[in-house]
């Protein structure tokens, strides 16, 4: 390979943020001091490439430090791993938090997506404009300089409108719901996991949150945990496998795949690298169940994954967490070095003759990386593209190696199988759909939140424990599984909440989002905001949803300005005709889905002609 | 000694209800091709590993939810597969009119215009095209909102930096080919890469420093896998531009280069006594396709006048 270096050199701070992480250069190839014993001995090669992993990490120090990353950093940062730096460009250039323009030291992202915008943050934007002045715009506030972005769903839809901060050299912060003078303020707390409204001792998965101390072992212990553990020890890998088959939990993250199978097919995989991944992505528009199981008991997911580990051979684990999740990844990495110090990682866990260790990543602002396959590559270091399956995770995983990725609501409920037993987990909810479930209920109620329902729960029953509508108006329609769900109207209230039952009501469950509209909204903008939503997360790799994304978003653009491309029908028949090529060949779920919830307003008349 | 030859595994399959046998190992897009069908291509090229992006290739295969993409796909045995379908023949049109909605595709060759025509293919249908804006630094997950009156495109000012080859992005279709022959598949220097995310991403160095600033070594081995001519030598470029670029008027002489012993076999395209550009065969077992800077643009220096 034939590396050329950029040739600005990075700042010291930009330096000792890249050396915190990867330990300081050891000679001149790799971009420290230059001696004359470097003109004859070359280090790098396979090693430092074999750190190309490491790229993300290095650009998110860098980013951390000092608000952006410049071509000095950058090229730093290739030189240290050893990755050419069009590459590493193409890779920071990818996401979203990671800025490669300069940037005010503060940056404010304000949610504009679904819900707040209906909650606030239109209202919110303006004030700050006022203030700031338009995104890109920097502003001297109280001797800092602060600018502000829009930005998508924060996974903070029960308490909107939603904000977060991010303060050069200081950190993430996450503020909602959110005001003009404490965003201004610069003044922040950390935010509670989440108000829970049902009573937490009738509850499984969300019995701990906000009841137990997230940041201690002991009381993890002193709660049941990690009697998890002993027990699947006892039971040895096999029963543990087959526990979890016959419990029928199916995967929460939206693809609905049976556990047991999944874990089976690692544990049976030839090699012995293998590894576990608890996704903690969550980006889907009205989605924060994973991210109050990750702030509220994070010694849960942990003990989780080492049961994966344990059942399915992988010794190593990542737990991959949405980059706009700071509490939750200050709370793993806290639950995971107490856990190694007591031994419940590392070479010999629990003493049981076993290694597992769990590694955290950190996402970068984009949504495309909660799909396997892009996460795969956002963590080796590439750009978080999908590639097409087959090959299947279980084969041919992240560094080509078998791996299990499971979401981290799937990875709490599995604890609930072994906890309760296989049968009596499956006893619960329908013969399809088994055990509890999380919802995570926003919009138009009077008590939004997360909320835990035994599977079959029809989704009116959901609403009125999220208190019924506000002001006593009437659904409108719910949007069932986030932008990449489908809106069901009124008349649908009755729907079980089951794979199959939101199937039959030509939905899906996808992530437990369910957004809930009331008879007065105008579904326009809701629409809108959702093509660009896609238009915007898109990763560029394939035509139908590279291109038909954009194209989406223009008619209906055109149709909300009353200027349509030929006729009224023939903007209608485009959409229809992007709707197929995208769910048909795009390669992935992303591309898939975009045209669902909008085709599904159509469908149900919410919008448009039909109307 | 003698060498035992691994026994070729022939399995059946079936395209439109013909019964076709391939090698194993052989892909979807094999298979139809045996059967006549005349299925288009643009991200997949003949001496590179397919990198199923663009999706123009995209057929039915029983069994399967989604359409797939037959460059990629590897035939399995009793395969039911149809190219003809609606679903696969909407998808396949769809692709070929958002490719042309959003980029110049008068140059990507006769092929495509065939496939588009069969296809009745028409780009046009999204709206005028945006016009030409020079390139802005990419912001992912942020864009412009709709204009209403234009569909966003690639067009961008050609980038002419030196007398070698242009860079026409707005003709890019993001392929990917020119990236992996820069990279793993032929050239290992990787000068190029894609940057930006979604619509915006975009063919760039690191921080689209210009081609002379960059680790670029003037191979011109991606101009040799491009399919839409946003990669072109200046000579053809700048003839492309007048109008004056003929094919039917050019003969090819094949030739060794002289410039090394690889003995890489050049193909000089002559027009009206000039060689106006320089390839190399795809299917030539020293080059695949590929060059150096020597045999690619040293011819040069034939005319007089022009250096690199
Ligand atoms: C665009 C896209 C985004 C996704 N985001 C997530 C996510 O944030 N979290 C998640 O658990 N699964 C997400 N998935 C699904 C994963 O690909 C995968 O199916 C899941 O993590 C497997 O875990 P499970 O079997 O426990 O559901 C996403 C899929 C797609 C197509
Ligand atoms: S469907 Fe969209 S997100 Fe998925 S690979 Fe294609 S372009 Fe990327
Ligand atoms: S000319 Fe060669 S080195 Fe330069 S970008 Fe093209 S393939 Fe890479
Ligand atoms: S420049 Fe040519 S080869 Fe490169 S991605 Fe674009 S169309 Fe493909
Ligand atoms: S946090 Fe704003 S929509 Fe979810
Ligand atoms: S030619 Fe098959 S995906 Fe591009």
């Amino acid at each position: 390979m034939d590396l050329r270096d950029l040739l600005d050199q990075p700042t010291s701070t930009e330096r000792a943020a890249v050396d915190d992480l990867l330990g300081s250069a050891p000679s001149g190839w790799d971009g420290g001091e230059i001696t004359p014993l470097d003109g004859h001995v070359a280090y790098g090669g396979h090693e430092a490439r074999a750190r190309r992993h490491l790229l993300l990490p290095a650009l998110h120090a860098v980013q951390d430090a000092v608000g952006s990353v410049s071509k000095g950093a950058l090229g730093y940062i290739s030189t240290r791993l050893t990755v050419p730096p069009a590459e590493a460009y193409g890779v920071a250039t990818f996401y979203a938090l990671i800025d490669t323009r300069p940037r005010p030291a503060t940056l404010i992202h304000v949610c504009d997506d679904i819900v707040c915008s209906r909650y606030g943050a239109e209202a919110l934007k303006q004030s700050i404009e006022a203030e700031i002045g338009t995104p890109g715009a920097t502003t001297s506030v109280g001797g800092s300089n602060v600018g502000w972005v829009p930005s998508p769903c924060l996974g903070q839809c029960d308490r909107a409108p939603a904000a977060m901060v991010h303060r050069a050299g200081t950190g993430y912060q996450n503020v909602a719901p959110a005001q003009l003078a404490t965003l201004t303020g610069l003044q922040f707390d950390e935010l509670p996991p989440g108000l829970i409204h049902q009573d937490r001792s009738t509850l499984t998965l969300l019995r701990r949150i906000g009841v137990v101390d997230a940041g201690s072992l002991d009381a993890y212990r002193s709660s049941g945990g990690y009697e998890t553990l002993a027990r699947a020890i006892t039971m040895g890998r096999q029963d543990v496998v087959t526990a979890l088959e016959t419990s029928g939990l199916r995967g929460r993250g939206g693809a609905a795949f049976p556990i047991g199978l999944k874990w089976r097919g690692v544990a049976e995989a030839a090699g012995e690298e293998k590894y576990i991944i608890a996704n903690g992505d969550e980006s889907e528009p009205g989605t924060f169940k994973d991210r109050i199981l990750m702030e509220g008991d994070p010694f849960a997911v942990v003990e989780a994954m080492t049961i994966a580990g344990f059942a399915t051979g992988a010794t190593k684990g990542f737990a991959y967490v949405r980059g706009e999740y700071p509490v939750a990844e200050r709370r793993l990495s806290g639950a995971v070095d107490q856990a190694r110090e007591a031994g419940l990682l590392g070479a010999d866990v629990a003493g049981a003759g076993f290694a597992f260790d769990i590694e955290i990543r950190r996402g970068a602002g984009a949504y495309i990386c909660g799909e396997e396959t892009a996460l795969f590559a956002s963590i080796e270091g590439l750009r978080g593209e999908p590639r097409q399956k087959p090959p299947f995770p279980t084969e041919h995983g992240v560094f080509g190696k078998p791996t299990s990725v499971n979401n981290i609501e799937t990875m709490v409920a599995a604890l609930a199988v072994l906890d309760m037993g296989a049968e009596q987990f499956a006893a619960i909810g329908t013969e399809r759909s088994t055990g509890p479930k999380l919802f995570c209920i926003s919009g138009d109620v009077a008590r939004p939140g997360l909320y835990e329902v035994p599977f079959g729960t029809t989704l009116r029953d959901l609403i009125v424990l999220a208190g019924g509508l506000r002001e006593g108006n009437e659904v409108g329609a719910v949007l069932v599984g986030g932008a990449a769900g489908s809106f069901v109207d009124g008349d649908t209230l009755d729907m079980e909440l089951t794979f199959e039952g939101a199937a039959e009501a030509r939905t899906g469950l996808g992530s437990g989002a369910v957004i809930v509209f009331d008879e007065t909204t105008d579904f326009g903008p809701v629409l809108r905001r959702i093509a660009q939503f896609f238009r915007d997360e898109s990763c560029g790799q394939c035509v139908p949803c590279r291109i038909g994304t954009v194209r989406q978003e223009e008619a209906l653009a055109r149709l909300a300005a009353d200027r349509p491309l030929g006729t009224l029908t023939d903007e209608l028949g485009r959409l229809d005709d992007l709707a197929k090529v995208m769910t048909d060949a795009s390669i992935c779920g992303l591309g898939q889905t975009a045209a669902s919830a909008i085709q599904s307003a159509f469908r149900l008349g919410l919008v448009g002609a039909a109307r | 000694m003698t060498m035992v030859e691994e026994p070729i595994t022939i399995i059946p399959a079936r395209v439109g209800g013909v019964e076709v046998e391939l090698p194993l190992g052989s892909t979807v897009l094999d298979a139809c091709r045996r059967a006549g069908a005349d299925l288009p291509t643009l991200c997949y090229g003949p001496t590179m590993t397919a990198a199923n992006a663009c999706r123009v290739c995209v057929v039915e295969v029983e069994g399967s939810r989604t359409l797939v993409p037959s460059c990629s796909r590897k035939l399995e045995e009793g395969m039911e597969i149809r190219t003809d379908s609606e679903r696969a023949m909407h998808s396949r049109r769809l692709v070929m009119e958002l490719l042309g909605s959003a980029s110049e595709l008068d140059r990507a060759g006769p092929d495509l215009e065939r496939w588009m025509r069969q296809a009745r293919a028409m780009s046009g249908r999204f709206g005028p095209a945006e016009p030409e804006t020079p390139r802005v630094p990419p912001e992912p997950g942020h864009h412009r909102p709709p204009d209403t009156a234009s569909a966003a495109s690639v067009a961008e000012p050609a980038r002419v930096e030196d007398e070698l080859y242009v860079r026409d992005y707005g003709r890019c279709i993001l392929c990917y080919r020119c990236v992996d022959a820069c990279g793993v598949e032929h050239q290992n220097t990787f000068a190029i890469a894609v940057a930006g995310r979604g619509f915006d991403a975009r063919i760039s160095t690191e921080f689209d420093v210009t081609l002379p600033d960059s680790a670029c070594v003037y191979c011109g081995n991606c101009i040799a896998v491009c399919p839409t001519g946003a990669l072109a030598g200046k000579i053809e470029w700048d003839m492309r531009e007048q109008g004056t670029w003929d094919e039917s008027r050019q003969e090819v002489t094949r030739t060794v280069c002289s410039y090394c012993g690889v003995g890489c076999n050049l193909d000089l395209h002559v027009q009206d006594g000039r060689i106006v550009s320089v390839t190399s065969p795809h299917d030539h077992d020293v080059t695949l396709g590929n060059l150096c800077i020597k045999g690619r643009f040293g011819w040069m220096y034939v005319d007089s006048g022009r250096g690199v």
